[in-house]
C-alpha cells in the first residue's frame, strides 16, 4: 500500500531530514515528495510505498505522528486510497 | 503528485484539521432472534454471549481503520433486535434483567452505546411489546449505554393513539427516575413515526426484523465541513450554494463509503448501508444551525429557516447518494437542539421555537429531537407533542420522531447538562393548553389515503 505523508507547520530547517529519516528508519520508500502552502502555514506532502514496514503500519502512522508532536508540526500519515476515494469518481 | 492532486489532499487535510471530519458511528447490527426463550434469566445470558461473540473485535477494528486512514470514528455502536420480538413471554422484569445484560455486554465491548430496546407498535401492542414497554423507564434508569425507541406509528398502518398515550407516561416515569442527573434516562428514548430499520444512529438505532444476521452500518458526518463549503462560495445564488453542498457532501460520503466498506470487509460481516447525515456535536464549528445561518439567516428560527433546512436536506442527499452503493437509515439534517451549538444558542435567544422546530421536521431527517421541557409539563401535553410530530411523518411518508426531556424540577430558561456528545440545553417553554380530551380517546387515527399505493 502507498501512503500519503503530509506535514503542516511553520517553516523551519530539518523538517525534510527528520520525516524522510523516520521514513527510512521504518522501512518505507519515498515515492514523491512536494511543497505547497496551506492557508498561512508550510505543507510537505509525500507518497511513500508501505509494503516493507519494519513494524505494523499504525505503528508507523503513530511514530511519525509523535514525531510532529515533538516539533510543533501536525504530521498525518493517511492510507491513499483516502484521497482516491474523495476526489475521484 | 503522480495521479494525486496536491490540492485535493490539502483539503482533505483541512477538513480533518479545521472542519471537524469525522466518521460518526460505525455500527453493527446484530439478530438476537436465536436468543429467544421463555426465562429471563437464560435470554440475557444468550444475549450477553453472543453480543460478545460477534462483535468482540468491533472496537479495536474501528480504532485500526481510524489510524490506518487517519480519519476519526467517533463512536463505535451495536444495534440489535428488537428486544420486545425476542422476549416475547417475559414479564416486565425479564425485561429489564435482558437491558442489564446488554448494557453489561457494551461495557465489555467498549461500545458506547447499544440501541434495540425497542418495539414496534404502530397497530397495537403484542404481549411482549407490552411488557417491554412498561420496562422501558426502569430498564433506561438502570443501565447506563442502553438505547430504547418505540414506533408508534406508520404511514402504512396510521398512528396508534393508545401508544402515543402510553409514550407521554413513560417518558415522565422515565424522567423522574433520573432526576438526580437531569432527567438523562429521555436523551436514550427515542418514539418514532415510520422508523429505518437500518440506521446507524443512537439513541433510535435497532436492527430490523429483515436484516440479516449481522451487518455493518456506517453514519457519516460534517457540518463543519459544509458551512466551511458555504463559507467559500461566497455571494452565490441558491442554485450554486446547493451545487456547492452536494459536491461537499459527494466526498463526505465518499469517505463513510470507504471506512464502511473496510469495517465490513475487516470483521467479515456484509456491509449494510451508509446513512447521510450531517449530525451535529456541541463542538465549536460542528452545527447544523450554524450553517443555516451562513446560507443567510440572522439566526436559526427566523422565517426562512424552513427553506434553507430542505434545501440542505436534499442537497446534502443528492450529492451522498451517487458516492454510496447503499443508501439508508434517517440520511438528512439533524436539528437535535443540545447537541448544536447554534441551536442553543438560538433558543436562548428567543429566536428558536417548539413551534418552529416542528415546522422545521417537516423538512428534515429526523424530529423534534434532544428538547428540554419544563419538568411540570403535563402528560397529556406531551403526548400532544408527539402525536403532532408523529402525524408529520406519517402524512408525508417520513420519519419522524420525538426525544423530548420533560426535566424534574426545572422551569422553562433553565439548563439541563449532560455533557459529552449529548451537550446541554435551555429548558423551553411549551404551550400548555391540554389536549387531554383528544388524547384520552384513544384508538387508531387511520393511515392517510396515499398510503393505499398497491
Amino acid at each position: 500500500m502507498r501512503a500519503v505523508i503530509t506535514v503542516i507547520g511553520k517553516d523551519s530547517k530539518g523538517i525534510i531530514a527528520k520525516v524522510s529519516g523516520a521514513c527510512y528508519e521504518y522501512g518505507a520508500n519515498i515515492i514523491d515528495i512536494t511543497q505547497s502552502v496551506l492557508r498561512e502555514y508550510f505543507a510537505m506532502i509525500m507518497l511513500a510505498e508501505c509494503d516493507s514496514l519494519s513494524v505494523p503500519f499504525t505503528e508507523f502512522a503513530r511514530a511519525l505522528s509523535a514525531l510532529g508532536e515533538q516539533n510543533a508540526l501536525d504530521i498525518r500519515t493517511m492510507h491513499e486510497d483516502v484521497f482516491q476515494s474523495m476526489h475521484r469518481i | 503528485m503522480s495521479i494525486l492532486n496536491i490540492q485535493d489532499i490539502l483539503e482533505t487535510v483541512n477538513m480533518l484539521r479545521e472542519e471537524n471530519l469525522d466518521i460518526r458511528t460505525i455500527t453493527m447490527g446484530i439478530s438476537l432472534f436465536d436468543c429467544a426463550g421463555p426465562d429471563a434469566g437464560r435470554v440475557a445470558d444468550r444475549v450477553y454471549d453472543k453480543l460478545m461473540r460477534r462483535a468482540k473485535d468491533l472496537v479495536k477494528t474501528g480504532e485500526d481503520i481510524e489510524r490506518t486512514y487517519g480519519i476519526p470514528i467517533v463512536n463505535k455502536r451495536v444495534s440489535v433486535t428488537p428486544i420486545s420480538m425476542i422476549g416475547a413471554s417475559l414479564s416486565p422484569e425479564g425485561y429489564v434483567t435482558v437491558a442489564r445484560a446488554m448494557d453489561r455486554a457494551a461495557k465489555d465491548l467498549g461500545v458506547n452505546f447499544i440501541g434495540g430496546f425497542s418495539a414496534l407498535v404502530q397497530k397495537g401492542f403484542t404481549a411482549g411489546a407490552d411488557a417491554m414497554v412498561t420496562a422501558i423507564p426502569q430498564a433506561l434508569s438502570e443501565t447506563e449505554r442502553v438505547c430504547s425507541s418505540v414506533n408508534v406509528a406508520s404511514t402504512k398502518a396510521g398512528v396508534n393513539m393508545d401508544a402515543v398515550r402510553r409514550m407521554g407516561a413513560t417518558i415522565k416515569r422515565l424522567a423522574f427516575l433520573t432526576k438526580d442527573e437531569d432527567s438523562i434516562g429521555c436523551a436514550k428514548f427515542v418514539v418514532f413515526a415510520n422508523v429505518p430499520e437500518d440506521n446507524p444512529f443512537m439513541a433510535g438505532a435497532f436492527h430490523g426484523v429483515g436484516e440479516p444476521e449481522c451487518v455493518i452500518n456506517v453514519g457519516v458526518s460534517g457540518p463543519g465541513v459544509v458551512a466551511s463549503a458555504i463559507d467559500r462560495a461566497g455571494d452565490c445564488d441558491l442554485s450554486a450554494l446547493a451545487d456547492t453542498i452536494k459536491k461537499t457532501a459527494f466526498k463526505i460520503t465518499r469517505m463513510g463509503q470507504l471506512v464502511a466498506y473496510e469495517a465490513a470487509r475487516r470483521l467479515d460481516v456484509p456491509f449494510g448501508i451508509v446513512d447521510l447525515s450531517l449530525a451535529p456535536t456541541p463542538a465549536v464549528g460542528d452545527s447544523v444551525a450554524h450553517i443555516l445561518e451562513k446560507m443567510g439567516l440572522e439566526q436559526t428560527g427566523a422565517h426562512g429557516t424552513t427553506a434553507c433546512l430542505a434545501l440542505l436536506n436534499d442537497a446534502v442527499k443528492k450529492g451522498g447518494v451517487m458516492a454510496s452503493g447503499h443508501v439508508g437509515g434517517l440520511s438528512g439534517a439533524f436539528i437535535p437542539v443540545s447537541e448544536d451549538a447554534g441551536m442553543i444558542d438560538a433558543v436562548r435567544a428567543g429566536s428558536l421555537t417548539v413551534e418552529k422546530l416542528e415546522a422545521m421536521t417537516a423538512v428534515c431527517s429526523v424530529g423534534l429531537d434532544m428538547i428540554a421541557v419544563p419538568g411540570d409539563t403535563p402528560e397529556a401535553v406531551l403526548c400532544g407533542m408527539i402525536a403532532d410530530e408523529i402525524s408529520i411523518g406519517v402524512a408525508n411518508t417520513k420519519t419522524t420522531a420525538v426525544r423530548v426531556i420533560p426535566a424534574y424540577g426545572k422551569r422553562a430558561g433553565d439548563q439541563v447538562r449532560y455533557g459529552g456528545l449529548l451537550g446541554s440545553a435551555p429548558v423551553m417553554p411549551l404551550n400548555i393548553r391540554s389536549p387531554e380530551k383528544f388524547i384520552s380517546r384513544g384508538g387508531r387515527i387511520p393511515a392517510p389515503i396515499h398510503s393505499l399505493k398497491n
